[in-house]
């Protein structure tokens, strides 16, 4: 066990950007809407990918 | 004055333990507090407070103040510390932890030369004030750059506070660990954790506490501490004065400007609160941008909290320099555009 930060993360959604390339997490962090970078480094991207992983968090084809 | 003069005032000064190392923590002295006060509980810990310092608590339904504080040790020249302030109590289960820490970037910590026979040495100092009595456990923590699974490696210290409501000076010397080296990238290369009471899942593999360097595991990390500040909402925990420094001495605490010590912060965290920040500007016939240059490049891309007075705008190309976004807007629609408040996070 490892200690893990606890963030509730009660959405997600791929987003584009202008050119259609899929550019990030549009996920509603602890109650705010935040644009999560796919960055490995980044930690709420890193955590996103873990409740992924977990099967806690499904993170929405983009519009 | 001759350079020989110079040199041996010097070397004098050093013996005297006054000449002040460089400090591998970042706001040590929690003068910075960019985000403010927070209140953490088991499903929302993170940073707040003093920059850069993380906190937890996962004690049932115990709540956490966060707070930059301005009670600090008199005569040591701070002005503030870093408090976790009882505002829920709680109750402890097997899993259950409360810790403040910082972590530390691998890329600035290479001169350390772990996982060489050379490992320097690390000494850490600080003040550290409670309601509270009794002991608390100190965790360095280190992950190695081997590849594909890399290895974690713990030094655990056992800290006593022996008296109640007093500030009280604390500082240890560890060896440097010479069987992982630590990654050389921007990710946590140390982490430092100050864990208070813990459940058992953290003190399961017995007592590690003076041991030097071990393969980490979760067990090692709280045997013994014993410092509960979920019994009662008058309980506490402050820090100030944090050093972690190469060598064998604890130095006297640097102090920094206020500008220096924001601009590292702000590698991780920076927000700009102010309404009316930024605006939108015409880029083609059909979008407006809004861009957003960062006071320094950040450690990571970061994540985006941005406020809009108006309109639905969406992200585009962010990097570790700056951020961007746009929105569906011709030349024609005369909307001023702008933002109310932007936070962008980059911490480990």
């Amino acid at each position: 066990m490892n200690i893990t930060i606890k963030m509730n993360i009660t959405s997600a959604q791929y987003y584009n950007d202008i050119d259609g390339n899929q550019s990030g997490v549009k996920a509603t962090i602890d109650g705010t809407e935040m644009f999560v970078p796919l960055d490995p480094a980044n930690r709420h991207y890193a955590e996103i990918l873990r409740q992924v992983d977990a099967g806690e968090l499904t993170i929405q084809d983009a519009e | 004055m001759s350079r020989a003069r110079d040199f041996a005032d010097l070397a004098g000064a050093a013996d005297a333990g006054t000449v002040s190392g460089a400090n591998l923590i970042i706001n040590g002295d929690m003068a910075v507090a960019q985000r403010g006060d927070v209140t953490i509980s088991a499903s929302s810990s993170g940073y707040g407070g003093a920059d850069r310092w993380i906190t937890y608590i996962t004690a049932g339904t115990a709540t956490m103040d966060v707070s930059q504080d301005t009670d600090v040790p008199s005569g040591q020249g701070f002005s503030n510390s870093q408090k976790m302030a009882c505002s829920t109590t709680g109750t402890f289960s097997s899993s259950s932890y409360s810790l403040i820490g910082q972590l530390i970037e691998g890329q600035n910590l290479q001169h350390l030369k772990f996982g060489t026979s050379s490992a320097e040495s690390l000494t850490l100092s600080f003040w550290v004030k409670s309601n509270k009595t009794g002991t608390f456990n100190v965790e360095i923590r280190s992950t190695d750059s081997t590849l594909p699974t890399a290895t974690t490696y713990q030094n655990v210290t056992q800290v006593t506070i022996s008296a109640a409501d007093t500030w009280e000076y604390k500082t240890f010397t560890i060896a440097g660990n010479t069987s992982g080296d630590i990654r050389n990238n921007s990710f946590a290369g140390l982490e430092i954790y100050m864990w208070l009471k813990t459940g058992s899942d953290f003190t399961s593999s017995g007592d590690v506490t003076g041991n030097g360097w071990v393969t980490y595991l979760a067990g090692n990390t709280g045997y013994g501490a014993d410092i509960d500040i979920t019994t009662s909402t008058s309980d506490y925990f402050a820090i100030t004065g944090v050093k972690l420094e190469v060598g064998s001495t604890a130095t006297p605490f640097l102090h920094e400007s206020y500008g220096e010590n924001l601009a590292k912060c702000q590698r991780y965290y920076w927000q700009n609160a102010n309404n009316s920040g930024y605006y939108a500007y015409q880029y083609v016939s059909t979008h407006k941008f809004l861009p957003v240059f960062f006071p320094v490049p950040m450690r990571a891309t970061p994540t985006a909290d941005v406020s809009y007075s108006t309109g639905s705008f969406t992200e585009y190309a962010t990097s570790e320099y700056g951020f961007k976004s746009y929105i569906t807007s011709s030349y024609t629609d005369t909307t001023g555009y702008s933002t109310t408040y932007v936070k962008f996070e980059a911490e480990l």
